[in-house]
């Protein structure tokens, strides 16, 4: 039987390795697809047991620390958040499988040039940014640094729409390679996805921290006066 | 509108707002300062958990608002409590009228060594009151009121000392009704019972609460949560925080609160 301090650090941990490993599915789902690396590709396939092992772990101990200690005020936002923290990581979890299995099923890469018009590089970074900030945020406990990435959201919904029409044009340059190019808007909206569930956590995490609710509603980036 | 009949609108309305208040309330025990100025308002038909650590004043809180300090050994008061707006320490109030107005269920079961019946009757007969039929009909309306009728129906007349812990909570609760107070107070009233007796005492606060207004002290923190619609935090004979249940056990405002309540307290 565990305190209930020392069973809320084993959920604070599970939690982390949790956005580790997501992290690293990201950040490799990301290589895989710019370098057209099958390789790299089939390992995010294989770790993805992984994280759904990880989702159902985290879950059941969410459970369980609900059970056995009645968690009240911040303890019991900590576990309701966390519990959403951890569906919207497996999320993206899901998104680096998707976005690997296409390089594991197409041949042929994604024009260079075409990823250069579109910002790709810098979606993905953006997104990795996201991930990494909203990370340190829930490490730390620092509800500054979860309100970062609501701006930097703009970025990503910026070169989504963008991509519509830079695709919609080279799709009629060169309609034989329409499948390669569908196949691109659907990683960006997959990324774009990954965009709003990280900004989701955000929310997350601020509820936890200052039992301030924020789903549905316009997020302000850091203010001075936020904590 | 005259400057008398304002006054006795405000008066009334505060009246129907507030069903019980206390006004920088300081209790003594001898030299030692019990409760040290405490103001509250409770809303009429609401449960309010007072909870807080042991010997954090809460009894003592409670406990005035029926006048049960007034024989404790040392005992001295400064404040004013009110009920419906009219101050129950004041030279012309009838205590035992009071504390028909005011019930009170205490930690233990603690029925007389009478029967079933002769429990519930006790209060109304001490008031005088012996019409037969008027006091079959009070106490089969009491212990229905308790959920207890269907169980003791054909045991009236049975000794009350015979029935469960729980039975005799209830029962206990009954005798309270009877006289029809308008205020329950409550210390610790599931403290000595099972789970099963501790539901059926919840569930039934929660029923009570149409008719009476109910004020309970609990050591359970999940029953203060379960049960009551605002809480009380105590601590060292000051009110740390009154509130919403609901925000009191989700997001409460002083740190010192949310200790208590998540135990890391000290």
């Amino acid at each position: 039987m565990l305190n209930l301090e020392d069973h809320r650090e084993i959920l604070n941990q599970s939690g982390l390795e949790m956005f580790q490993l997501v992290r690293k599915q990201f950040i490799k789902s990301k290589e895989a697809f710019l370098n057209h690396d099958s390789d790299l590709a089939e390992e995010v396939l294989h770790t993805e047991n992984r994280v759904n092992g990880m989702d159902l772990k985290l879950d059941r101990e969410c459970e369980r620390f609900i059970a056995l200690h009645n968690p009240v005020a911040s303890d019991l936002r900590f576990v309701l958040a966390l519990r959403k923290i951890n569906f919207d990581l497996e999320r993206i979890g899901d998104h680096a499988y998707g976005i690997s299995s296409y390089i594991v099923e197409v041949d042929t890469p994604v024009n260079k040039e075409v990823l250069e018009k579109l910002d790709f590089e810098e979606m993905y970074k953006a997104a990795l940014s996201m991930l990494d900030d909203i990370r340190d945020a829930y490490k730390s406990g620092n509800a500054k640094k979860a309100r970062k990435v609501f701006k930097k959201d703009k970025i990503l919904n910026k070169i989504n729409l963008k991509s519509f029409g830079v695709i919609s044009e080279e799709v009629q340059k060169d309609p034989k390679l329409i499948d390669q190019y569908l196949l691109l808007f659907s990683v960006i909206k997959k990324i774009e996805r990954v965009g709003d569930l990280i900004t989701n956590i955000g929310e997350e995490i601020i509820f936890y921290l200052e039992a301030e609710v924020l789903k549905h509603r316009k997020k302000k980036g850091p203010s001075k006066s936020s904590k | 509108m005259s400057k008398e009949k304002k006054e006795s609108v405000i008066e009334s309305s505060i009246k129907r707002k507030y069903k019980l208040q206390a006004k920088d309330v300081k209790v003594w025990y001898g030299d030692f300062m019990a409760i040290k100025g405490i103001s509250m308002d409770i809303k009429p038909n609401k449960v309010t958990a007072f909870i807080g650590p042991s010997g954090c004043g809460k009894s003592t809180f409670l406990r005035l608002f029926n006048r049960m300090n007034d024989y404790v050994d040392g005992f001295k008061m400064d404040g004013k409590i009110n009920i419906d707006g009219s101050n129950i320490n004041a030279k012309d109030i009838n205590v035992e009228l009071l504390r028909k107005q005011v019930g009170m269920v205490f930690q233990k079961p603690n029925p007389f060594p009478k029967s079933i019946f002769e429990n519930v009757a006790y209060g109304l007969k001490i008031q005088g009151l012996k019409d037969k039929k008027f006091l079959e009909e009070r106490v089969e309306s009491s212990l229905k009121q308790v959920a207890l009728w269907d169980e003791v129906k054909n045991d009236l007349n049975k000794s009350a000392l015979a029935l469960s812990g729980g039975q005799q909570q209830r029962l206990c609760i009954a005798r309270t009704l009877a006289v029809e107070p308008s205020i329950i107070l409550m210390d610790e009233p599931t403290s000595a019972l099972d789970p099963i007796s501790t539901a059926k005492i919840e569930e039934l606060i929660y029923k009570l609460k149409d008719k009476y207004t109910i004020v309970i002290v609990t050591h359970n923190m999940q029953q203060a949560s379960r049960i009551s619609d605002n809480t009380a935090f105590f601590y060292l004979g000051e009110l740390i925080e009154y509130d919403k249940t609901n925000k009191i056990f989700t997001n409460p405002e002083k740190q010192q609160t949310e200790n208590y309540i998540t135990g890391r307290f000290g």
